[in-house]
C-alpha cells in the first residue's frame, strides 16, 4: 500500500520535467562550487605539506560540498514537496485515497517514501562528485560518511516538513512558500550566533545548520541526530493528523 | 422475497457546515441486490451524503455502517466493501489508463498477480477497451466518467456509489452507463445520486428524494410509480367552468387553473371523481371537451415533495 503510493509518487515526480530540471541544476550549481574547493585546495596544497595535522581533501573538498548540497536541498525542497498532497486535492485526486482502505497515516508514509527517493537520487549524484576525488587522492571515509550521514539527516528533515506544509493547503504555491518559510527560518534563526542567555540556547538549538555543521566536522553527535529524528517525525506525526482532520472540514 | 442482507446502513446522520446542516437526521439502509436513486436538487445535499457514505466526510453525528462495518470505528474494512464515483472523476492525469487502474487496484489491496485480471474485467466492463495506454488527461469526458466508474469497481465491492455518473455524456454513453448500474445492482448495493429524473426512473429499484438535507420520500420504485399513476385529471371545457363547484366534490383535493379552461384536477389517491366532474359539466352546461388521467411525472411528484414549481426541477 505504501509502496503503491511511494511508487505513483515517484512516478509522478518523473513525468513532470521538474523532477529533472532539478538534478540538472543542483549538478551544475554543485559541480561550480565543488570546482572552486578544488582549485582552492591546489592553491594551498604547499603550504599545507609544511603544517603539521593539516586538513587534507575531505575537510578542504567533500565537505565544503556536502554543506552547499545541505543549502541547495534547502532551496529545491519547497519545489520538490509542494505537490505532494496540495496537488491531490487540488486535483480532486485525494477522494481516491479516501475512498480506498487506506489509512492516513499509510498515505502519509507513502507520500513520504516517495520524495525521500527522489532526496535520495539528489544525494547520490551529489556524491559523485566528492568520491571522484579517489582517482588522484584519499578521503577521510569516517568524516566523509559522517558528513553524507548528516546531509541525508537534514534532507529527511526538510522532506518532511514540505509534506507537512502541503498537506495544509490546496494550492502547491502556497505549500512552497510554507515550506520555505519555515526551512529559511530554521537556517537564519541564529544567523548572528551570539545570542545570550536561555532564549538565546533555545535559538540556538532551533537552528537547523548548527546541527548540520558538527556531522560536516566529522562529530556523530547523538544529540544531533535526536534533533533531526524529532523534526521528521513531528512533522510526519502532523501530517497525519491534518489528514484525518480533512473528513471534518466546515468546507 | 426474503430479505438479503444490509450493505448500507446510515443511522440519524446529520451533517454540519458551521451552523448549516446540510444533511440532517438521515436513516435508511440499502440491501444488497438493490439500486437506490438518490434524487434531489442541486445544494439538497446529495454530495454531502455522498461524501459521508464514502468516507471522505465525516457526519456530525449519528453514524454509516458499510458491509457491517462502522466507517467512523473501522474504516478500513469499511471502504474495503466499498466504490465510490465522486462527481469529478478522481484522475491522474500524468498517468495512462492501465497504470492508473492498477494503482487503483494497489490501493484496493487487490494481490499483485490479480490486478491485471482485475484491471481487464474493469475495463471490459466500462467500455474501455482500447484506451489503456492512452493518457487520462487526454480522454474525453465521457471516457473519463468511464475510467473513473471502472476505479469504482476493479476490487469487486459490494457498494457502488455513483455521483451523477451520466453528467457530460452523449444518449449513447447514458444508456450503456445505465446498463451497467442495472448489471451492477443485481448482486451488489448500488448509490446512484442525480437530479435526472428519468434516469432514476430507467435504473433504479428504490428512490429517496433529498431536499434541504431532509429525506423526505423514501419508496420503492413499483409504488412510485403507483402513486404517480393518475392523481391528476386533465379536463378541458368549451366554457370557463365553475372551479369552485368542483373544488367541492368530495374526491378532489385541489384544482389547478391552466388557463381558463383547462383545469388540472388533483384528487385522493385510488379514487377517481371523473363520473362526478362529467355529471357537474352535464348539469351545468360546461360543454366538457376531454377528460383523462394525467401520468404525473416523478418531475410533479418532485415538486409536490419540495414544494417547488415543476419548472424549476
Amino acid at each position: 500500500m505504501i509502496r503503491a503510493i511511494a511508487w505513483r509518487e515517484w512516478r509522478a515526480l518523473f513525468l513532470s520535467p521538474l523532477a529533472f530540471v532539478i538534478l540538472g541544476v543542483v549538478q551544475i550549481i554543485l559541480a561550480r562550487l565543488f570546482l572552486g574547493h578544488v582549485n582552492l585546495f591546489l592553491m594551498i596544497q604547499a603550504r599545507l605539506t609544511t603544517l603539521p595535522n593539516a586538513p587534507g581533501l575531505t575537510s578542504l573538498v567533500a565537505a565544503p560540498l556536502l554543506g552547499n548540497a545541505g543549502v541547495l536541498l534547502l532551496f529545491i525542497t519547497p519545489l520538490a514537496t509542494m505537490r505532494l498532497i496540495a496537488d491531490e486535492r487540488h486535483n480532486r485526486t485525494l477522494t481516491l485515497l479516501y475512498s480506498s482502505p487506506v489509512s492516513p497515516t499509510e498515505i502519509v508514509l507513502g507520500k513520504y517514501l516517495g520524495i525521500l527517493g527522489f532526496y535520495a537520487l539528489i544525494i547520490l549524484m551529489s556524491l559523485a562528485m566528492p568520491l571522484s576525488l579517489l582517482i588522484g587522492g584519499r578521503l577521510d571515509w569516517g568524516t566523509f560518511a559522517c558528513g553524507v550521514v548528516g546531509l541525508v539527516l537534514l534532507a529527511s528533515s526538510l522532506a518532511a516538513i514540505g509534506l507537512f506544509m502541503s498537506t495544509l493547503t490546496r494550492y502547491p504555491a502556497v505549500a512552497a512558500m510554507g515550506t520555505l518559510g519555515i526551512v529559511f527560518f530554521l537556517w537564519i534563526v541564529d544567523y548572528a550566533g551570539h545570542a545570550r542567555g536561555a532564549g538565546g540556547a533555545v535559538v540556538a538549538y532551533l537552528s537547523i545548520v548548527n546541527h548540520y555543521e558538527p556531522f560536516l566536522r566529522g562529530l556523530f553527535d547523538t544529540s544531533n541526530v535526536a534533533y533531526y529524528v524529532v523534526l521528521t517525525a513531528t512533522c510526519l506525526l502532523f501530517s497525519v493528523r491534518r489528514l484525518e482532520t480533512d473528513r471534518l472540514a466546515t468546507r | 422475497m426474503s430479505n438479503p442482507e444490509v450493505l448500507v446502513e446510515t443511522d440519524a446522520v446529520t451533517r454540519f457546515y458551521g451552523p448549516n446542516a446540510a444533511v440532517s437526521d438521515m436513516s435508511f439502509v440499502i440491501r444488497r441486490g438493490e439500486v437506490l436513486g438518490f434524487l434531489g436538487p442541486n445544494g439538497a445535499g446529495k454530495t454531502t451524503t455522498m461524501q459521508m457514505l464514502s468516507g471522505n466526510l465525516a457526519p456530525s453525528s449519528g453514524r454509516v455502517l458499510i458491509g457491517g462495518f462502522d466507517m467512523h470505528a473501522a474504516p478500513e474494512k469499511a471502504k474495503a466493501h466499498l466504490g465510490y464515483l465522486p462527481e469529478y472523476p478522481p484522475l491522474y492525469r500524468e498517468l495512462t489508463v492501465d497504470e492508473y487502474l492498477d494503482y487503483a487496484a494497489a490501493l484496493r489491496r487487490i494481490p499483485r498477480k490479480n490486478r491485471r485480471a482485475s484491471r481487464e474485467r474493469a475495463k471490459a466492463r466500462c467500455g474501455l477497451g482500447d484506451v489503456g495506454r492512452r493518457l487520462t488527461a487526454n480522454l474525453s469526458k465521457g471516457f473519463q466518467q468511464r475510467v473513473g466508474l471502472a476505479q469504482a469497481i476493479i476490487h469487486e465491492p459490494d457498494v457502488v456509489i455513483l455521483d451523477e455518473p451520466t453528467v457530460g455524456l452523449d444518449p449513447n454513453q447514458i444508456r450503456e452507463i445505465r446498463a451497467l448500474i442495472r448489471e451492477l445492482g443485481r448482486d451488489r448495493a448500488v448509490i446512484l445520486s442525480t437530479h435526472i429524473l428519468p434516469e432514476v426512473q430507467a435504473s433504479c429499484d428504490r428512490v429517496q428524494i433529498i431536499h434541504k438535507g431532509k429525506l423526505v420520500l423514501n419508496e420503492e420504485i413499483g409504488a412510485l410509480m403507483a402513486r404517480m399513476e393518475s392523481q391528476v385529471l386533465m379536463a378541458a371545457f368549451r366554457k370557463a367552468p365553475d372551479v369552485g363547484a368542483i373544488e367541492a366534490l368530495p374526491l378532489v383535493r385541489s384544482v389547478m387553473v391552466e388557463d381558463e379552461r383547462r383545469l388540472r384536477i388533483f384528487h385522493e389517491p385510488g379514487a377517481d371523481p371523473t363520473d362526478e366532474i362529467v355529471r357537474l359539466a352535464l348539469e351545468r352546461g360546461w360543454g366538457l371537451r376531454e377528460i383523462n388521467p394525467e401520468h404525473s411525472s416523478l418531475e410533479s411528484i418532485f415538486a409536490e415533495l419540495t414544494g417547488e414549481s415543476p419548472e424549476a426541477a
